[in-house]
């Protein structure tokens, strides 16, 4: 099992951390925004299994169920605020939403 | 068992550049389901069978649902992926991307010259649910009410948020119907 050296698991986390932020940045529609985000999250918890199996403690896969409780919350209060966005500027354009003024 | 982690990991990889290069979200979700897959794979390669379960429950399966049925309320049509196709040029993409790789080649350097400590000799990595569960509601019993707060404190939010709040004009102003919407009133 431990085979796999830490470096690997470690690079492919910030491969996927790295793919997310290239897509939150490159993109304009919101819910693709949303999905960077998701694929980002993942890639730091990836980071601490990675972590945790290397030093064959538990505290890795807790952090682990932290971040996806949090990823949760995120996520639904992020599509209503998408909702609420589209319901009021008729576009996902995340440009269209840089004036808040309520 | 190596082989199946580098597998696994090109898997995501790929999934992954395939989520970010879609123009149309339905296609992207679809990948993004994929790359879960195989991070949940990387996951039993590292001795985390339950986070396994949970990466596949959690995040293929509640949130990415959410995300669809929201794609499937805003009902979107071709012309969305026409225009997220637009936006899409490639004089605006590579210029985050390539800052992107230079900390990406950056990161890859930190992490080869760094001398990693070695793992304590014990047998195997596996980590099991039960050992979780202890530590989790033992030392870590706080961050668990924390997470609980937080949960609802999210419930609440999606609620506050996602209501859609009805327009009141005062009657002068109303144009349309004006006689039904008083009987409405009283």
């Amino acid at each position: 099992m431990s085979a796999i050296p830490m470096e690997t698991g470690l690079l492919l986390a910030g491969v996927l951390f790295m793919l997310g932020l290239i897509s939150v940045m490159i993109r304009r529609n919101i819910i693709f925004m949303l999905i960077s985000v998701e694929i980002m999250l993942n890639a730091a918890g990836l980071a601490f299994i990675v972590a945790g199996s290397h030093w064959a403690q538990p505290d890795g896969q807790i952090m682990f169920i932290f971040i996806l409780t949090m990823a949760a919350a995120e996520v639904s209060v992020g599509l209503a605020l998408i909702l609420q966005i589209h319901h009021q500027l008729k576009t996902l354009n995340s440009d269209a939403a840089n004036f808040m003024k309520g | 068992m190596e082989l199946t982690f580098y597998i696994a990991a090109a898997v995501a990889v790929l999934a992954t550049i395939m989520v970010i290069t879609r123009y149309n979200m339905i296609h992207a979700l679809l990948y993004l389901v994929v790359s879960f897959m195989a991070v949940a794979v990387v996951f039993v390669t590292m001795g985390a069978p339950f986070m396994a379960a949970l990466e596949v429950i959690v995040y293929a399966g509640a949130i990415v649902v959410l995300i669809i049925f929201v794609i499937m309320m805003l009902s979107l049509t071709r012309e969305d992926v026409e225009q997220e196709k637009a936006w899409l040029q490639p004089k605006l993409w590579v210029g985050p991307a390539l800052l992107s790789f230079v900390l990406l080649a950056e990161l890859v350097y930190l992490l080869v010259i760094a001398d990693m400590p070695a793992a304590p000799a014990v047998a195997g990595s596996y980590v099991d649910a039960r050992a979780v569960g202890l530590a989790l509601y033992g030392p870590y019993v706080l961050g668990v009410q924390l997470s609980g707060i937080l949960l609802m404190a999210g419930i609440v939010g999606a609620y506050h948020l996602g209501r859609q709040k009805k327009k009141v004009i005062h009657r002068f102003l109303q144009e349309k119907e004006p006689q039904k919407e008083r009987s409405a009133v009283l």
